[in-house]
């Protein structure tokens, strides 16, 4: 007799995309607004990006449910490291804690596919990549997600090296200005869109840079 | 208070229906430098007196940031308010991670005289010698608690607790009914002049003191030592001469015994 198998899973998958570029004083980081479940849309309007530290963005696709019990998980540990430290974890710092968080669940894992922005501590720009159990690095730059096999291939094209010339292929922070990096990420969304179907309706982008936090939006392709 | 054959355990009663142990443990908060909290409709202020054991050393950290609504200030021995303070900012963050919401500061506050019940009625544990003035802002309002060593917890409209608190007291319940209305910044003003009542004629500087706030849009912090100087400068509050007041409220410091001298007879472990 074959072995019984569930006749139900604990995961969902809720798609969506989530992109991060690390700048030489900057990084973005955007995702996505849509929601879904199979073939249906459950909201054109869900944020899976999450604002962690002070220098820490945090976005994940997935599903969203564990997406969501992850980002509390995080929030109170950095509340307790604020306690004990007197101060905000840098974003190195937080990446290593998620990376530990995902494992910890290593035999029931967060459906979460993790991309983690900020500013290091020297101010530049720093983008770290996460699977669903916590294997992570530092790069130049990421995407995760439903779209992601679309659009990496095309950050890059764009992105891998200061020059084509120069080899190996370094993974650097890109010396784009915000605005060119910003109007880059718009175009792998609209890219996306087009193609990927749990990707549109709305962009939404954080960028983090010495000034602080902004948020800006763009709509998508609702179909 | 002397010695007598009932106190040794906690968990003894005295003839009188007194469990001296705790009464003792009341006793260390009142050994404590002063602690002085003040409430209005939309804010609460917390301060107290910076003691160091030596001119060599840096003073002991007697306000804690719980959780961006409550703060506490606490008087006699800091070591277990460190503790106690540690207990209230894991129950915090327990709490707004489950209901997502800030902890109701009447909630903390029971579970924080609960704590200090158990202590109370375990011969294998000591109370808690230290109290806790806990300020913060929830849906209800700004409230201002008091946490004694008994376990007890009382609301307040302003106290103060530690040595020399009753010259802080007196100042306070001469102005109390005008706290509930308030600006911030003459809560703050009061706090102050609360505190160089507990000065007994030592100058009043930001060195001397720590001043906390809390209140409607404003997140719980400790103002830092520049803007303190600068309400002390601005207030004109200085403490050369005792004021009249100071003079009547000499003979009621400390307890029933001899009156607790200044910091030279403190342990050390209490500040």
């Amino acid at each position: 007799m074959t072995k019984q198998h569930a006749n139900w899973s604990p995961y969902d998958i809720n798609g969506g995309t989530v992109v991060a570029i690390a700048g030489a004083d900057y990084c973005v980081i955007a995702a996505d607004t849509r929601m879904s479940t199979g073939y249906s849309i459950l909201t054109r309007d869900y944020s899976k990006i999450i604002q962690l530290a002070d220098k820490s963005v945090m976005a994940s696709s997935g599903f969203q449910a564990d997406v969501r019990a992850l980002q509390k998980v995080l929030e109170a540990r950095h509340l307790i490291y604020q306690h004990q430290h007197n101060k905000q974890m840098s974003c190195p710092a937080m990446a290593q804690l998620l990376s530990n968080t995902l494992y910890f669940k290593r035999f029931f894992p967060y459906y979460a596919f993790n991309v983690l922005g900020g500013l290091d501590s020297e101010g530049k720009g720093c983008v770290f990549t996460y699977d669903a159990v916590g294997s992570y690095e530092r790069v130049g730059y990421s995407s995760q997600g439903s779209g992601s096999t679309l659009i990496t291939p095309y950050l890059d094209n764009q992105l891998k090296s200061p020059s084509p010339l120069l080899l190996p292929a370094k993974d650097a922070v890109t010396p784009l200005s915000e605005s060119e990096a910003i109007d880059l990420v718009k175009t792998c969304f609209v890219s996306a869109t087009e193609r990927d179907i749990y990707t549109g309706d709305k962009l939404e982008i954080v960028i983090l840079n010495a000034s602080g936090k902004r948020r800006d939006y763009m709509e998508l392709r609702k179909d | 208070m002397f010695r007598n054959q009932y106190d040794t355990d906690v968990t003894t009663w005295s003839p009188a229906g007194r469990l001296f142990q705790v009464e003792y443990a009341m006793e260390a908060v009142k050994q404590g430098s002063a602690a002085i909290g003040l409430r209005s409709k939309t804010h609460v202020v917390l301060a107290c007196v910076n003691k160091s054991t030596s001119e060599l050393s840096s003073h002991q950290k007697k306000i804690f940031k719980v959780d961006d609504h409550i703060g506490v200030s606490i008087a006699g021995l800091t070591a277990d308010g460190r503790v106690l303070s540690r207990y209230m900012r894991n129950e915090c963050i327990n709490y707004s991670y489950t209901y997502e919401s800030p902890l109701p500061v009447g909630r903390l506050v029971v579970q924080l005289a609960d704590k200090a019940q158990v202590c109370t009625q375990r011969s294998w544990k000591r109370p808690y010698g230290v109290g806790l003035l806990v300020g913060g802002l929830d849906e209800s309002g700004a409230h201002l608690y008091y946490n004694c060593p008994s376990g007890n917890y009382f609301e307040y409209q302003a106290f103060a607790i530690g040595s020399r608190s009753q010259a802080a007291k007196t100042y306070l319940e001469r102005k109390f009914e005008t706290f509930t209305d308030s600006s911030r910044d003459n809560l703050v003003k009061d706090a102050l002049f609360a505190l160089r009542e507990t000065l007994q004629g030592e100058k009043l500087t930001s060195s001397v003191c720590t001043i906390a706030v809390v209140g409607v849009g404003e997140a719980f912090h400790i103002l830092d030592q520049e803007t303190v100087q600068g309400l002390i400068n601005e207030f004109e509050i200085v403490g050369e001469e005792p004021t009249p007041a100071d003079e009547t409220a000499a003979p009621d410091q400390g307890s029933g015994a001899a009156a607790p001298g200044p910091s030279e007879d403190v342990a050390p472990m209490d500040i």
